[in-house]
C-alpha cells in the first residue's frame, strides 16, 4: 500500500508534535488540511483565529511563527500563552513554523522569540481570554465583573455551579474577531495583559514537550520526510574554491543502479538517483572537470590574520568617540596594548543540510528544519519564478542549527530539483559538504588600547577591530544561498557586513571605539561565506574586551572582579545606570556562587604539573547581563587545558521556566568552551582543510566540567516591578565564556592568550615560549 | 542487488539491496526507522548508533550484508511493553537534549556503556562516551542522565533480587 501524501502530514513530525502534547488534535488536521492543496494564502495576524484555536474538549493550540531550536521556547510560548488564557498548561500544544499554518513572526533567530515576539502573542491569548468571557456573560446572563476563570472554565463569582467551559463557550468555532496592530510585532486586542504578579504558570518548570519523543525514537524530524515517489540527490561540490565548470561526463554515472539524472547549471552539479546509497556512489563516481580560478580565492588560515590586518577595509568604521581619548592617553601614567586574534568558526551542524521538496499539484510543498521557514518560502517563490502562494515551507524538528539555516541552502537545492524533475526530491548534504560549505562566522582582528592613571584606575581606552565579513550572508535572499550562487546569481554591491563593538556598560572617561569589515578576494560562491553564527560577533568581540579588561587589571595589581565592578559604579537615575545596576548584581552574584577570594592575577603558581586558575568575563547583550567565572586547570607537560568549573550569573528579566532556562544557559556555555578550545576552520590558498570531525574538532565528554552551576539572577532594583519585561536567554550566555577562559588560563600560568582556539599545542607553545 | 534478512527490535524483515549499502539507509529508507540519524557517514560522530548483539555499533559504516541474521536493536526498540528503558527515562527526566539530534547516539552508546560496566565511574562515562558527539554540548546532562539510569537499573536489581 502506498502512503499518500495526506497520511504522510498527518504522520509527520509537524502533528506528532500535536499529537504528543494533546489527546485529540483531529481539529487541527483539518486545519492543516484546510490548505493542503494550496494556494497557501498567509495566515492573517490580525484575525485573532490565525493564533488560537480551542476545541470542544476545552484544550487549545496556540500557533506560533517561530521555530525551536532545542531552547524549549516552544514549551514558553505555551507557558505564557497559557497563563494569559486562563489554561491549564497540559490543555495547551503549540504548532510552530509552518508557512501555511502559522503567521509570519519572522521564524527565530537573535534570541529574540521571548523578548520581541512574546509581546503579541501574550496580548492575543488576552484578547482570546476577554472575548470568552464576553461570551460566557452572554451565556451566563451576568455581567462580566462577576464572573470568574480558572483553568479554563468560567464561573460566576460566588455560584461556582454556574459555570461553562471554553470548550463550551466556543469549541471547533471560530473566534471571528479583528486584532489591531501595524505589524505582528504590535498586535494586539483590546485587552490588557497580566501584571507580572498576576502570572501564575510563567516561573513554573513543565518539562519540554518536545523532549519524549525524541528519547522514544518517535518523532518524524524533516530528515524523516518522505513521500511516495521520492527521489535523492546529493551535490557535487567543486573542489576547489572559485573553480568553473567545465564538462560533465555523464557516462561516468549511466551504470549506477537507479541512475535517474545529473543536473547542473552554471558551477552547479547534483546527481539524482531512485535510493539513496545509489546518489551517494553516483555522487562519488561522476567525473566533471573544472578550472582553477587564475588567483587564490583567499590566503591560507595561517596567513589570514596578516592579510585582515593589511587589507583595505570594504567598510571602514566610522569610530565613536567619547571623551578626549588622545588627550587621555597622552597623560596616562601607563599604556597597555594587545591584539586578539579569533580565526572562522564554522556552524559544522551535526546534521548535515537536508530538505525534502514534493512539487504535487502544481504547488511546492517544502520539508524543512529552516530557522527562518518564512524566509525560505519567499526565497524559493522568488528563485524559481513561482508566486508565493503556490510556496509553503513545513517547519519540522531539525539538528542545532545557530544561524545556519538563515541560509537553508538545500531547501532551495530540494525545492529547484523537484521543480525540475517534476517529482519529490529529498537532498542530504554530507558531511565534508556541511563542514567546508556551510556558512562561518567571521573571523576577527581587534587591537585593543588602554590607559591607566597612576592609581591604576582606567581612563582611556581604544577598541578597533576588523572582522572579515564582506558579503555577510542574508536571510533566505535568493543571492545569498549557495545554490543561487554557484547558478551565477549576484547582488550588485555584495552585503556590507558587520563588525560588533563591545556592548559591556563600563563608565570609562575617554573611549575611542571602531569597527572595520574587511573582504577576502574571493566574494561569491566561497566556502568562506561568512553568516550568524550564535551571537554573530559577540564571542570575539568580548574575547578581546573582556580579556583585555583583564589584562589592564592585572596591570593595574587589581582584582578583576573588584575592577570591574570599579567601572560600573554609576548613577541609577538613567537607562545606563539602571543597566549597570544590573550588571554589579549578576557579576556579584557570580562571584559570590564561585566563592571568589579577591586578589590580583596571575596566582603564585604552582609547582606540578597541573597549573589551576580562575577568571571572569561578563556582557551586556541587549537587555540581558551575563558574568561567568571560569576555573581551569592547565597541563603544562601537554598543553591542555580543562575547564573543570563553570559558574553563570544570568538576568535575562522574567524568566518563564527556569529549570529550561538552566539548560539552554548550561548549552549555551559549552558550545561556547568548544569554540574557545577547539574550533577553527582551517585552509589552504584553494580550499578548507576542516573536512570532518577528525579535521574540525569539537568539545567532547571528555572535556566536560566536573561542575556548572547557574544562578539566575533579578538585577532590577525594582523587584516587584509589575511589568518585568522577558529578555533574550541564550545567545548572550555565549558573549563572555571565551574571555574567561583566557582569564582563568593567564590566573593559572601568567601567560596571557590572545588567540583563539586555545588548543593543546598552541597553549604548550606559548608556555614554552614564557618559560612555563 | 540481494535479499537479506534482516531482525530489528524483534521483527524479521527482507530487503532487497545491493550488498555494499549502509545498514543506516535500510534502517531509515526502507524500514522507516527514524531513531538511527545520518550525521557524517564516516562512523566519526555516532548519531546513527544502533546496539548488535548489544554492542553499540555505527550503521552508517556497517554494510548490510555484514548484519543479516544479528540481532539489531534501534532506539524505537529500547522501551518493552512500553515502557520506556531507564535510560530514556533518565533522559526525560534530567531534560537533556537541547535540539536532541544526536541524542539516539548517546543513548544507544550508554546503554552498551552500562551492559558492561552497571556502575561506572565518572572517568569511565567520560572515557565510554568521549567518541559520541553532541554539536549543542549537552554532555554534562548526558553524563548526569547516565548515573541516574545507573541508578536506577541497580535499584530495579536488587527489587528483581529480592523478589527472586
Amino acid at each position: 500500500m502506498t502512503t499518500t501524501r495526506r497520511d504522510f502530514i498527518k504522520t509527520s513530525g509537524y502533528l506528532v508534535v500535536g499529537v504528543a502534547a494533546m489527546a485529540n488534535a483531529d481539529p487541527f488536521v483539518g486545519l492543516v488540511e484546510g490548505q493542503a492543496a494550496g494556494p497557501y494564502l498567509d495566515p492573517d495576524f490580525r484575525q485573532l483565529d490565525s493564533w488560537i484555536v480551542i476545541r470542544e474538549d476545552n484544550t487549545a493550540t496556540f500557533f506560533v511563527g517561530k521555530t525551536d531550536l532545542g531552547q524549549g521556547t516552544g514549551t514558553a510560548f505555551r507557558q505564557i500563552m497559557a497563563d494569559e488564557l486562563d489554561m491549564p498548561y497540559a490543555r495547551t500544544s503549540c504548532v510552530m513554523g509552518s508557512t501555511d499554518v502559522t503567521v509570519d513572526q519572522g521564524g527565530s533567530g537573535g534570541s529574540d522569540a521571548l523578548q520581541t515576539d512574546g509581546w503579541p502573542m501574550r496580548r492575543v491569548a488576552a484578547e482570546a481570554r476577554r472575548v470568552l468571557l464576553d461570551l460566557a456573560s452572554a451565556r451566563l446572563a451576568v455581567p462580566v465583573a462577576q464572573l470568574a476563570v480558572a483553568d479554563g472554565v468560567v464561573t460566576v463569582t460566588g455560584e461556582p455551579s454556574r459555570r461553562v467551559t471554553y470548550g463550551e463557550l466556543i469549541g471547533g468555532r471560530k473566534f471571528n474577531v479583528t486584532l489591531k496592530g501595524n505589524n505582528t510585532d504590535q498586535t494586539t486586542g483590546a485587552a490588557p495583559i497580566k501584571t507580572v504578579q498576576q502570572l501564575k504558570i510563567v516561573g513554573q518548570s513543565p518539562q519540554r514537550y518536545d523532549i519524549p519523543p525524541k528519547v522514544d525514537g518517535s518523532l518524524t524530524w524533516a530528515v524523516d520526510a518522505k513521500v511516495p515517489g521520492m527521489l535523492h540527490a546529493r551535490n557535487v561540490r567543486p573542489p576547489v574554491a572559485g573553480a568553473t565548470l567545465v564538462s560533465i561526463d555523464e557516462s561516468s554515472v549511466k551504470g549506477v543502479p537507479g541512475f535517474v539524472t545529473v543536473v547542473s547549471k552554471g558551477n552547479y552539479v547534483a546527481v539524482v538517483c531512485e535510493r539513496e546509497e545509489q546518489a551517494i556512489q553516483a555522487a562519488r563516481q561522476l567525473k566533471v572537470n573544472w578550472r582553477n580560478p587564475a588567483t587564490a580565492p583567499f590566503p591560507s588560515s595561517e596567513d589570514l590574520f596578516r592579510y585582515m590586518r593589511e587589507a583595505t577595509p570594504t567598510a571602514p568604521g566610522n569610530p565613536t568617540v567619547v571623551g578626549n581619548p588622545d588627550a587621555a592617553f597622552g597623560s596616562a601614567a601607563r599604556v597597555v596594548e594587545a591584539d586578539y586574534e579569533v580565526p572562522f568558526q564554522g556552524h559544522v551542524s551535526i546534521g548535515p543540510a537536508h530538505a525534502m521538496a514534493d512539487p504535487s499539484n502544481d504547488q511546492l510543498t517544502i520539508y524543512s528544519n529552516d530557522m527562518k521557514s518564512y524566509g525560505l518560502r519567499s526565497g524559493v517563490a522568488q528563485f524559481l519564478q513561482m508566486p508565493r502562494e503556490r510556496v509553503r515551507v513545513l517547519w519540522m524538528e531539525g539538528p542545532q542549527a545557530y544561524g545556519r539555516t538563515a541560509a537553508d541552502d538545500a531547501g532551495f537545492e530540494a525545492a529547484y530539483l523537484a521543480k525540475e524533475l517534476g517529482r519529490p526530491v529529498r537532498v542530504q548534504w554530507t558531511r565534508q559538504e556541511e563542514t567546508v560549505w556551510d556558512t562561518k562566522g567571521p573571523a576577527f582582528t581587534v587591537k585593543m588600547r588602554g590607559g591607566l592613571d597612576a592609581q591604576g584606575n582606567l581612563m582611556a581606552l581604544d577598541f578597533e577591530a576588523r572582522a572579515a565579513d564582506h558579503n555577510h550572508l542574508g536571510y533566505n535572499e535568493v543571492e545569498t544561498v549557495l545554490i543561487s550562487q554557484l547558478m551565477g546569481t549576484r547582488r550588485a554591491t555584495p552585503a556590507r557586513g558587520g563588525a560588533a563593538t563591545p556592548s559591556e556598560m563600563y563608565a570609562i572617561p575617554h573611549r575611542r571605539t571602531t569597527a572595520h569589515v574587511v573582504g577576502l578576494p574571493l566574494v561569491w560562491e566561497t566556502p568562506l561565506r561568512t553568516g550568524n553564527l550564535r551571537d554573530p560577533n559577540g564571542p570575539q568581540v568580548t574575547f578581546a574586551s573582556e580579556s583585555f579588561i583583564d589584562e589592564l587589571a592585572a596591570a593595574a595589581k587589581a582584582d578583576p572582579v573588584d575592577f570591574r565592578l570599579k567601572l560600573l559604579n554609576g548613577s541609577t537615575t538613567d537607562d545606563s545606570g539602571f543597566k549597570r545596576v544590573r550588571s554589579v548584581a549578576c557579576i556579584r552574584a557570580a562571584a559570590d556562587k564561585y566563592g571568589w577570594k579577591p586578589r590580583p592575577s596571575p596566582a603564585a603558581r604552582g609547582t606540578g604539573d597541573v597549573l589551576t586558575g580562575r577568571g571572569i568575563a561578563y556582557s551586556f547583550r541587549s537587555q540581558t547581563v551575563v558574568a561567568q567565572i571560569a576555573e581551569v586547570e592547565v597541563n603544562r607537560r601537554t598543553g591542555r587545558v580543562w575547564v573543570k568549573r563553570l559558574v553563570c550569573a544570568h538576568d535575562c528579566g522574567l524568566v518563564i521556566n527556569p529549570e529550561g532556562l538552566k539548560r539552554t544557559v548550561e548549552g549555551g556555555m559549552m558550545y561556547a568552551l568548544s569554540r574557545a578550545l577547539h574550533e577553527e576552520v582551517t585552509f589552504d590558498t584553494q580550499k578548507v582543510t576542516s573536512v570532518d570531525w577528525a579535521s574540525y574538532p569539537t568539545l567532547t565528554h571528555a572535556d566536560t566540567p566536573e561542575s556548572i552551576e547557574v544562578v539566575i539572577v533579578n538585577g532590577d532594583p525594582n523587584q516587584n516591578r509589575p511589568d518585568l519585561p522577558h529578555y533574550g536567554a541564550g545567545e548572550a550566555v555565549c558573549k563572555p565564556l571565551f574571555a574567561a577562559v583566557a582569564n582563568a588560563i593567564f590566573d593559572a600560568t601568567g601567560v596571557r592568550l590572545r588567540r583563539m582556539p586555545f588548543r593543546n599545542a598552541r597553549v604548550l607553545a606559548a608556555l614554552k615560549a614564557a618559560g612555563v | 542487488m540481494a535479499n537479506f534478512t534482516l531482525r530489528v527490535n524483534g521483527k524479521t524483515h527482507t530487503v532487497d539491496v545491493d550488498p555494499a549499502t549502509p545498514l543506516l539507509y535500510v534502517l531509515r529508507n526502507d524500514l522507516d526507522l527514524h531513531g538511527p540519524r545520518f550525521g557524517c557517514g564516516l562512523g566519526q560522530c555516532g548519531a546513527c548508533t544502533v546496539l548488535i548483539k548489544g554492542e553499540a555499533v555505527r550503521s552508517c559504516i556497517r554494510p548490510v550484508s555484514g548484519v543479516a541474521g544479528a540481532e539489531i536493536t534501534t532506539l524505537e526498540g529500547l522501551a518493552t511493553s512500553g515502557k520506556l528503558h531507564p535510560l530514556q527515562q533518565a533522559w526525560i527526566d534530567e531534560q537533556v537534549p537541547q535540539c536532541g539530534f544526536c541524542q539516539n547516539g548517546q543513548i544507544l552508546t550508554a546503554k552498551a556503556l552500562l551492559d558492561r560496566t552497571p556502575n561506572p565511574t565518572d572517568a569511565q562515562i567520560r572515557q565510554g562516551m568521549s567518541g559520541t558527539l553532541c554539536r549543542c554540548m549537552t554532555y554534562y546532562r548526558v553524563q548526569a542522565a547516565i548515573k541516574r539510569a545507573a541508578k536506577a537499573m541497580a535499584s530495579a536489581r536488587q527489587d528483581s533480587e529480592v523478589i527472586a
